[in-house]
Formats: structure tokens, sequence, C-alpha cells
């Protein structure tokens, strides 16, 4: 694969739901090695990409491929690809932290997938939960068991629908650190967020998902071009990314 | 990837061995019960049934095992249920696993604690006066016919445990499977029962198959009972197989 060819590529990507139009024509791409974020309302259809991307959900129309493989007819060697973290923690509450970690690791074919599981326990602050049935964590611990669940095997994609949502600011931060470590060390990242900021923070580029096709796309400071830094005020203030949001979809609903 | 079938089904065996284990309530309903009932023929109506042999035990016997089979299926669909629900059949789905191993765990699951309930029923049986004289054979040949019992309800299982709107949508439909063994030979001689009932006895898998078990614990010839009570768990083990997996498929697209 050329460098330069995307790692996600989405061309009018269309999905309904019975009688119900979600995605009508989404067109995105994603470089390597980048941080994309997809914004929009609730029920904008976020999760139905995500859920496209990574083959849980036949597209009506359109394409998309990941990591260079179409996931209509190579859906396999997207699943070898890509990883994972779904809107609601995807978690085995009857098996223990550390059990969880095992399990996905002999899925992934790791060869000791026992060191793994205690490095991404240490690393996400569960080593003491580690040996406990994750019936009875918090949901901000499921959440990051959760994450950690997905790292195993360094996919090279990874997307993450609303990783923060549920966390204390703390558990955000360092779950933003992961992120951010993982871009820095090559992974491409998709991840849908309801928080603004966390777009603003993370994301190299970001797109707003609104009735079915993208409104807007491109890096934070193209966003805020499409909005005038407010003159009135005595010092002079950039338009955040929630101003941008909120005026460009209050423009077009 | 094929060859991955029997790793990942290794692996979706063990987790799901470890929620039956970690569940000591379903392990003690599902051998309990039919205990209670073997006990209760025995000890409380055995002494006014007239069932024409000097070991009623003897005779109880292959009703209760298939009492304990049916209501011990009941839980794969429950178990399926809640992996549905969870998410974490999606991780799975988004791994690059073979996907049929997703549904081989649990329907291996259900064959192993199936098989320990049934020896721990025989040797409640043994302790209170149940005596066979069957050789290797027999007993492999009851073995045999009891895993096909068990296999054909279990993929029954699996069809509400995919399409169940609620956990107890998913496990309800074994309560008529519990009380088939009642409208059968499983306790008093067909010949007793009103002609429109023992005709449904008469014609009704149970009694095949509890004829067929009976004669081999008995070392009597098993005559044409026995290939009727093959072909009807080969006839529900196809349709119910190919029912769950249709639906199996329209849950994963
Ligand atoms: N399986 C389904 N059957 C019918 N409708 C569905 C299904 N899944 C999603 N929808 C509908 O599709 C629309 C988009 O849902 P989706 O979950 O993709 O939105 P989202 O952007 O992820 O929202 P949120 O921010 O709330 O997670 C919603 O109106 C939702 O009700
Ligand atoms: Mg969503």
């Amino acid at each position: 694969m050329a460098t330069a060819s995307p790692a996600i590529r989405v061309d009018g990507l269309r999905k309904s739901y019975k009688e119900l139009p979600v995605l009508k024509g989404v067109d995105f791409e994603v470089a390597p090695g980048s941080i994309f974020a997809l914004l929009g309302s609730n029920g904008a259809g976020k999760t139905t990409v995500v859920r496209i991307l990574s083959t849980l959900l036949k597209p009506d129309g359109g394409t998309a491929s990941v990591n260079g493989f179409d996931v209509g007819s190579e859906p396999l060697r997207v699943r070898e690809s890509i990883s994972l973290t779904g809107q609601f923690a995807a978690v085995d509450d009857i098996l223990t932290g550390r059990e969880n970690l095992v399990m996905v690791g002999r899925l992934r074919r790791l060869g000791n997938p026992r060191e793994t599981a205690d490095e991404l326990l240490d690393r996400f602050g569960l080593a003491d939960a580690g040996g406990r049935r994750v019936g009875t964590y918090s949901g901000g611990m499921r959440r990051r068991l959760d994450i950690a669940m997905s790292l195993i095997g360094d996919p090279p994609i990874i997307f993450l629908d609303e990783p923060t949502t549920g966390l204390d600011p703390e558990g955000r931060i360092e779950v933003w650190n992961e992120i951010q470590k993982l871009a820095g060390d090559g992974t491409t990242v998709l991840l849908t967020t309801q928080y603004l900021e966390e777009a603003e923070k993370l994301a190299d580029r970001i797109a707003i998902l609104h009735e079915g096709t993208i409104i807007v796309s491109g890096t934070l400071a193209e966003l805020r071009k499409l909005l005038p830094p407010a003159k009135v005020e005595y010092v002079e203030r950039q338009p955040t990314l929630e101003e941008v949001f909120l005026s460009v979809v209050g423009k077009q609903a | 990837m094929t060859t991955h079938v029997l790793s990942d089904t290794g692996v979706m065996l063990d987790r799901s061995i470890k929620h039956v284990t970690r569940s000591l309530d379903t392990i003690i309903t599902v051998t309990i019960m039919p205990i209670a009932f073997l006990l209760l023929f025995r000890y409380v109506f055995g002494g006014a049934i007239q069932a024409n042999t000097d070991n009623y035990v003897n005779y109880l016997m292959p009703g209760i095992l298939l009492i304990a089979i049916a209501s011990g299926i009941s839980y794969t669909g429950f178990r399926l249920f809640t992996d549905m629900k969870s998410g974490i059949f999606e991780r799975f789905h988004s791994m690059p696993i073979a996907r049929s191993s997703v549904l081989w765990g649990h329907v291996l699951t259900s064959l192993v604690s199936n098989a320990i309930s049934v020896a721990v029923i025989i040797g409640v049986g043994l302790a209170i006066g149940f005596r066979s004289s069957a050789g290797l054979l027999a007993w492999l040949a009851v073995a045999g016919m009891l895993t096909l019992f068990t296999l054909a309800l279990t993929w029954l299982a699996v069809i509400p445990g995919l399409t169940a709107s609620t956990p107890d949508g998913a496990s309800a439909f074994s309560y008529p499977l519990i009380f088939l063994p009642f409208i059968s030979s499983a306790f008093v001689p067909t010949e007793t029962m009103p002609g429109p009932v023992r005709a449904f006895a008469e014609h009704q898998p149970v009694t095949a198959i509890v004829n067929a078990i009976r004669a081999l614990f008995e070392q009597q010839p098993v005559g044409n009972d026995i290939w009727i009570a093959l072909a009807w768990c080969a006839g529900i083990l196809v349709i119910a197989y190919a029912l769950a997996m249709a639906a199996y498929r329209r849950k994963i697209t």
C-alpha cells in the first residue's frame, strides 16, 4: 500500500433502517496515522458508520475501504486491520479483567497473552482490580478495560465510538493520552464523540455528520474559518468548536 | 482461517464453561429439579404407579435424564441472549476470528454441562437403587443417544437465544420441553392413558427415546424405537440448525 492512500476511505455511503434513512451519501477519508473525529448529534448515524466500517453492518449503497480492503468483499482482511471499541463497553462481566484481556489475546493469537494482559492492566490503572470479576467494576473501569482489550494485537486502525462517555475528567485525560500515544506510534484512529472539546484537543481532522451527510470537514483551523472571530469583545476570542458546530448544524437544520 | 476454527472454539468454550461454573445457581437448578422429580416419583408416587416393573427407579431413569437435558439447554438460550445484548458478540464479530466459533462455543458448553448433570443424576439414581446390566456398548449407545438429543435441543435453544427480545423469552421455550416427558412413557405405561392422550404420547419423540434408552439399560432388544428416536433427534437437529443459522445470518448482517 502506497503511503499516500488513505487508511479509511468512505464514498457515497448510504444506509436506511427500514423506512428511516440514516446515511444519505457519506464521504470522507482518513490519512494513515492520523486522528479523525466524527461529530454529530444523537441519532446522526455515527455508530452506524462505525458499524459499517467494522463489518458488522452492510451498507445499502456506496463503498468503504479500510486499510485498502473493501468492507463488503474482503471483510476478513478488514477485521485483521482493525479493532473496535463500541459505544457500550463490550466486556465479559463474569470473567475477571485479566481473563477478559487474556481471552482477546488468545483470539488474536499472541504468543504471551498473560504478559500482555498484565502490562495493559498496569497501563490502564487496573492492576489491583485485574483479578476481580468485571461485573463488580465501575462504569469508568469497564470503559478502560474495554479500550485496553481493543489495543491487544496492535491493529493499524482503531475505531473508538464515544470512548470517554461516562469517564471522570481524570479518566478522560488518561484515555486522551493513550489515544495520542497510539497516533504517535502510527495507528490510525477514528473516533466519534459528543465532547467537542475532545475533538478539538485530539483530532487532526474533524467531520460533522448531520442529516445523513458530512456537512463540513477539515482541520480545526479550517472549521474555525467558517465563522468570523468575534470582534465586539475587548479581548479577541477564537470561536470554539462548539460554536462552529452549533452554527453549522443550526444553519442546515 | 479454517485452521483457526478449533483454537477459537477452544477459547470460546473455555469462556463459556467459566460462565457455567461461576453461576452456581444454574448448576443447582439444572440438577436439583430432575433429582427432586426422581425422588418424588420413587418415594411418593412410585408405590401407587403400576408400571409392570420390579425396579421403578430403572423405569424412571431415562425420562428423568431427558428432563434434566431439557432444562439444561434453556441456559444456552439465556447465555446467548446475554452475549447478544452485552455487545461482546459485536466485539467478537469485529475480530479476525472464525465466526462460527462464537456459536459453537455455546453449543459445546451445553454438551459438557449437560453431560455433567446427567452423570450426577445417574450417581443419585445408583444411590437409590438404579441398576443396569448394560455392557460398555449399550452404555455408549445411551451416551450417543443423549448426546444427539442434547445437540438437537441445544440448536433449538440457539434460535430464541438469538431472536428473543427479553431474557425470559430466551429461556421460556424449554418449559414445554420439560413437560413433554410427563405425557410419554417416561413415568407410566402409555396403555393406561385415554385415547387421544395415548395417541399423542405414543407419537411424540420422548416416548421413542425413553423406550430405546430403557431397552438399552435393561439389555432388551431395542426394536424400532431406537430408529424412531434417532430419526426424531436427527430431524430436530437438522431443522433447528438450519433455522438457527438463518437467524444468526440475519443478526450479523
Ligand atoms: N438496528 C436499528 N434499527 C432501527 N433503527 C436504528 C437501528 N440502529 C440505529 N437506528 C437508528 O438510526 C439512527 C442513527 O443511529 P446511530 O446509533 O448510528 O446514531 P449515533 O450518531 O451513534 O447516535 P448517538 O450519539 O446517540 O450514539 C437513529 O435514529 C437510530 O434510532
Ligand atoms: Mg452512537
